[in-house]
């Protein structure tokens, strides 16, 4: 039987951050943007908590995990709230089509 | 730990402390008042001033807050960071008075407790990042500067463009943070640490996959370049000046990129710096070639910067790019990698302080009288409002680097350190940019005193409170060309880091 080790948790990491960065790059709807970002944040999450069991670091990594997640809500609801302004402003949530500042 | 150890540690973070008893206060004094309330930006600028008090006092001070174990401390306390919190405190004042004479700003008087109570939000967030020493304490502080910023950078929330500005700056900033934080996490994973002086002596005897982190090494300066607004982190720079309201947008310029610069001198000098030589020249440890990496940073900041502003039609978007290029200079003269380096670096900040914060002001006042901040606005401005023309030649002339003004003794201890450390291709290529940067603030001169005014152009109209204001900016500037030992012994008694 194959135990899931460190390596694992890192593929599943990287496969995350790219996902994310994926989504950022390509998504149109803000929306979704946001939910590219938060793929991000967890995925240095899963890292944290993967290198401090994998190591034995301590309680540290874990830690840190929580302030993260803390800080993640909190982004969540102050992007939410200007996503909900573009809409009242634009009647749209496309990035594309918010294009009010150009050279 | 003691309680003794605990109780030492609160009195080194006393202007945290301030910091954040006046937010709690502001947002007391706001639920307890009737919708607009006129009492909180003078008492904010008290909440400044006494936080301002403590953190003059904290020069010379040397320590460590919150140790727990042999040499990891959360925060460190020493002269550099009592330098970049003067310059946060002063431009967070210059920040309210801005707020108060615009116009623009006006429609949000009703929401002024929320305004302050952000603006005490950034502040504290800037003063961690400035003397934080932990990659998570500064990660969390970064991130509550760029939450409350992004908010600010909104506040217009009527407005179109300063909705979309905020949307913009939301985006590059999470993923900038993002990046920075799975940085963080390998960095983690490599050395089971996340403190600065931790990090030294483990980064030097590493056995760490030197690749990996480099990788991560570029993954943190993009939280941070994002926060100087260095290229290839500057995209959302010009859209969010442009379409922030002018006094958050000067507050972004000055203070944002003040405490972004703290944190990465703090991050290479405290980390990555094993000793110094007898000439003051860092040694820095071979596992990333810091001093390479920031000379191409730079080059490709100063020289985008100064060409995307040539030909730009917005004096606001032409700040921004102004902006840019002069984060490519501090970016020059933190590459030397030495004391002398790091002096010219304090001293260009000072001069920036005084003259990016003088050129905003300007642009608001302007912007209250004509209600436009386009080029083509600003023909004959020097005819029917001369004090501002005059101002903002001054102003203007500064951030070019001419004599005899402040911005002159910024480029030239800029000039001397790269001189000293023969580091003569950067210095030729500065001194270059220097040149093509006059040709676009000298445009806005021409349009200022060479075009005919419109025939019912405003007349200049400035309170007195408003000429103090102004004079305050002026003078400095002016003074400061002529006279700047003061501000150059200010900024080597400033050099010294908790450190090696």
């Amino acid at each position: 039987m194959m135990t899931i080790g460190l390596q694992h948790f890192l593929i599943v990491s990287g496969l995350l951050f790219s996902l994310g960065i994926f989504g950022i790059m390509t998504r149109k709807n803000a929306v979704m943007v946001l939910m590219g970002i938060e793929l991000i944040l967890n995925s240095a999450n899963i890292n944290f908590i993967a290198f401090a069991k994998y190591g034995n670091f301590g309680y540290h990594g874990q830690m840190i995990a929580l302030f993260v997640i803390i800080l993640a809500a909190a982004e969540a609801a102050i992007a939410l709230a200007i996503v909900l302004n573009i809409y009242k402003n634009f009647s749209t949530v496309n990035v594309d089509e918010v294009n009010k500042l150009k050279e | 730990m003691s309680i003794e150890y605990f109780l030492n540690s609160l009195y080194l973070i006393k202007p945290e402390i301030v910091v954040t008893t006046f937010l709690v206060f502001v947002v007391l004094l706001d639920l307890f008042s009737n919708k607009r309330n006129n009492l909180l930006p003078f008492f904010s600028i008290l909440g400044l001033l006494v936080t301002g008090y403590f953190v003059l006092e904290q020069f010379g001070l040397k320590g460590l807050a919150f140790v727990t174990s042999d040499s990891r401390a959360m925060v460190s306390v020493d002269s550099f960071s009592a330098f970049f919190k003067s310059i946060v405190v002063l431009s967070s004042i210059y920040f309210i008075l801005m707020t108060v004479y615009s116009k623009e700003m006006e429609e949000t008087f009703d929401r002024t407790g929320e305004y302050y109570t952000l603006m005490f939000g950034m502040v504290l967030g800037m003063f961690f990042m400035i003397s934080g020493s932990d990659l998570i304490l500064l990660y969390l502080s970064v991130e509550l500067v760029s939450l409350s910023s992004y908010v600010m950078a909104g506040f217009a929330k009527n407005s179109e463009k300063s909705s979309e500005a905020s949307l913009k700056y939301l985006i590059y900033g999470a993923l900038s943070s993002g990046l920075m934080l799975f940085g963080i996490s390998l960095i983690y994973g490599l050395t089971a640490s996340t403190n600065l002086y931790e990090l030294n002596p483990l980064l030097i005897v590493s056995e760490a996959n030197s690749f990996i982190l480099m990788f991560a090494m570029l993954l943190i300066f993009a939280g941070i370049g994002y926060k100087i607004s260095a290229v290839p982190f500057h995209f959302w720079t010009p859209d969010v000046y442009e379409g922030a309201p002018t006094p958050v947008t000067a507050y972004l310029s000055v203070a944002s990129k003040a405490a972004g610069f703290a944190l990465l001198i703090r991050l290479i000098k405290v980390s990555f710096i094993a000793e110094k030589d007898t000439f003051g020249f860092w040694i820095y440890n071979p596992i990333f070639n810091w001093q390479d990496f920031l000379v191409i940073i730079s080059v490709a900041t100063m020289t985008l910067g100064n060409f995307a502003a040539l030909w730009q039609k917005n004096v606001k978007r032409m700040l921004a790019y102004s902006s840019i290029a002069h984060a490519g200079y501090l970016l020059a003269a933190l590459a030397v990698l030495s004391d002398t380096g790091l002096v010219a670096v304090l001293v260009y900040f000072a001069v920036y302080l005084l003259m990016n914060l003088g050129a905003f002001l300007i642009v608001i006042f302007i912007k209250n009288k004509t209600g436009s901040e386009e080029l083509d606005s600003y023909d004959g401005i020097g005819f029917s409002m001369p004090f501002l023309g005059v101002s903002f030649t001054i102003f203007l002339v500064s951030l070019t680097g001419l004599p005899p003004t402040a911005g002159f003794i910024g480029k030239l201890y800029l000039f001397i350190a790269l001189v000293d450390a023969k580091m003569f291709v950067l210095a030729i290529i500065a001194l270059l940019n220097s040149v093509v940067s006059l040709y676009y603030y000298i445009r806005i001169l021409k349009h200022m005193f060479l075009a005919k005014p419109s025939e019912n152009s405003p007349k200049e109209e400035l309170s007195a409170v408003q000429f103090i204001i102004l004079f305050s900016l002026v003078i400095p500037v002016l003074l400061f060309g002529v006279y700047f030992s003061p501000i150059v012994e200010l900024a080597k008694n400033s050099i010294l880091l908790l450190g090696f």
